[in-house]
């Protein structure tokens, strides 16, 4: 791999300790990809987790000198102030969260705690090479924003946010950006939910290469909230950094520009039936519920009204709580324009800066929840507290009768 | 073979040196499936599982699993001083070359031969990522 001089006395650690162990980690990947060099990037977005393996990355670069060249956005913890009010948590669980705002705030990222930075904070444009991790986040900028990144993790992304460089390889190249098989869509897409679900179905067998989806029958434009269901589940289920609509996204403007030329590997198609048969297979069966969450990826202002609009006006049923994951814009504005006063007098609590994957949540485990994302299925099983899934007229109806029949 | 130490040379991904007894996955693994107090696999159904990782030198396949929790994987292996001793990778992926760049854990990948064909569970094994060599004694 070719470094420029200034490059290689970072590596040298001239530049600083911090600065060395970022290079180490970019030098270690370009060479693993067989980058020619590093270049630019003028974005970043870093998936902080609030683990102790992140945060000791963070805190070793920032403790070795290093601060960020470009400044990051971050993906959420959990809401320390607020939500220790209302749930226990250990010492331990405290103590780590708090290091982690420490060692962020040291470095000099943004901290933004939302994973939709696609959506309004941090807004790449076409062509842009930028380092986005966040599994819903980068196929997000990648497909529907036309902006370059690879499927980069937390520590990758905060060290092209120190160093300002990533390696060039993968989808910072025009060849990998290509299509490399044909998905034909005949399941009617209604709500992000649906979108969802087609993610999810399709990352499955796509591993990591790049889908050309083609659906004709969606007459008019899909919805932010839709495209990042769709780019959240391929993620999740697969590993799909990049992906194609026919016709929607902007390197997709064709058929025959989708695949760059090519032939596609292979051709599926997706039904009706297919889809409704994901959702058997990727939810709980009914019951009594502990718990409503949503927002994951987090809810938009939008989302936030449609819960509003589905809620006619009837309260939460005692014993179940109904949370609602935001971003804290869209949080600032609901509490403005009166939908999180309202919302919270039938029950309904909305909560920015926090992910479902956090020890905060664990009151709720051993309990059944619902949720309109298999996203969030996926990361809380692990914790111990199964999911039903559901459209959101489905997990606003279950809220209500405190179980889903 | 017994006692005859062949030499190949490899790529170094993570600097550094380190030997012992071999260890080899031809499945990918995640390191968040291990238990960090003894280094051993506890991914059902794994080839490996109830083996431990600990000082040991791996020849993996690959990595699989997220980022949050590989690099996190790594990182409490290291904490407890039970990661193996050096990886030498057979696919490299790049969840798993930044979590061994975290904790600097020794790891090379392109041995000039497969190394599922030339290293054996229990071989002795020395990685020189630095001079980009390793050196392998059949097990008796």
């Amino acid at each position: 791999m070719l470094l420029t001089d200034e490059e290689k006395r970072m590596l040298d650690g001239q530049c600083g300790k911090g600065i060395m162990k970022a290079m180490e980690l970019l030098v270690a990947l370009g060479k693993a990809f067989d980058a020619e060099r590093l270049i630019p990037v003028t974005r970043a977005h870093v998936a902080l987790s609030g683990q102790e393996g992140d945060t000791y990355w963070c805190g070793l670069l920032a403790d070795g000198g290093a601060r960020c060249t470009v400044i990051p956005t971050t993906n959420p913890a959990w809401d320390v102030a607020s939500l220790t009010k209302r749930y226990e948590v250990t010492a331990e669980e405290l103590d780590l969260a708090l290091r982690t705002v420490d060692v962020y705030r040291r470095i000099g990222a943004a901290l933004t705690f939302c994973c939709t930075p696609g959506l309004g904070t941090n807004v790449p444009a076409f062509g842009e090479h930028v380092a986005f991790s966040e599994s819903s986040a980068t196929p997000y900028v990648n497909s529907i924003l036309g902006a370059r990144t690879n499927r980069e993790s937390s520590v990758s992304a905060l060290a092209a946010a120190v160093v300002g460089k990533t390696p060039l390889y993968g989808l910072h190249l025009d060849e990998n950006r290509r299509g490399q098989f044909l998905i034909r869509v005949e399941a009617p897409l209604e709500e992000p939910y649906d979108w969802g679900l087609l993610g999810w179905y399709v990352g499955r067998f796509t591993g990591s290469r790049v889908p050309v989806l083609h659906m004709p029958h969606v007459g008019s434009r899909p919805s932010p909230e839709s495209l990042l269901y769709l780019g959240a589940e391929l993620n999740t289920s697969g590993a799909v950094p990049m992906y194609h609509i026919v016709g929607i996204t902007p390197e997709a403007q064709t058929l025959e520009r989708a695949f760059g030329g090519s032939v596609p590997e292979a051709e599926f198609v997706v039904t009706k039936g297919d889809l409704q048969e994901q959702e058997d297979a990727v939810s709980e069966k009914g019951g009594r519920i502990n718990l409503v969450m949503l927002g994951c990826p987090h809810y938009t202002y939008a989302q936030i009204r449609e819960v509003e609009r589905l809620m006619k006006g009837r309260h939460v049923r005692d014993g179940v709580a109904f949370w609602i994951l935001t971003s804290c814009d869209a949080l600032e504005l609901a509490s403005r324009s009166g939908e999180k006063e309202r919302l919270a007098e039938l029950g309904v609590d909305l909560v920015a800066d926090t992910c479902i994957d956090e020890p905060c949540w664990k009151s709720f485990e051993g309990g059944l929840g619902i949720t309109d994302s298999p996203k969030c299925a996926y990361y809380r099983e692990r914790r111990g507290q199964p999911f039903v899934i559901r459209r959101l007229s489905g997990c606003v109806e279950a809220a209500v009768c405190g179980e889903v029949l | 073979m017994s006692g005859v130490e062949r030499t190949y040379r490899c790529r170094c991904i993570v600097k550094g040196s380190g030997c012992g007894e071999a260890i080899v996955s031809r499945e990918p693994m995640c390191f968040y499936l291990c238990d960090p107090e003894t280094g051993t696999v506890i991914e059902k159904s794994h080839p490996l599982q109830g083996k431990s990782l600990a000082g040991k030198v791996l020849v993996l396949q690959s990595g699989k699993g997220s980022s949050v929790v590989q690099v996190d994987g790594f990182y409490q292996l290291w904490v407890k001083g039970k990661l193996p001793a050096a990886i030498i990778v057979r696919e490299t992926e790049p969840v798993l070359v930044s979590s061994a760049v975290v904790v600097d854990a020794v790891m090379v990948d392109r041995l000039e031969a497969d190394p599922f064909d030339v290293i054996r569970d229990g071989d002795w094994v020395e990685v020189d990522a630095d001079e980009q060599l390793v050196r392998v004694r059949a097990a008796p």
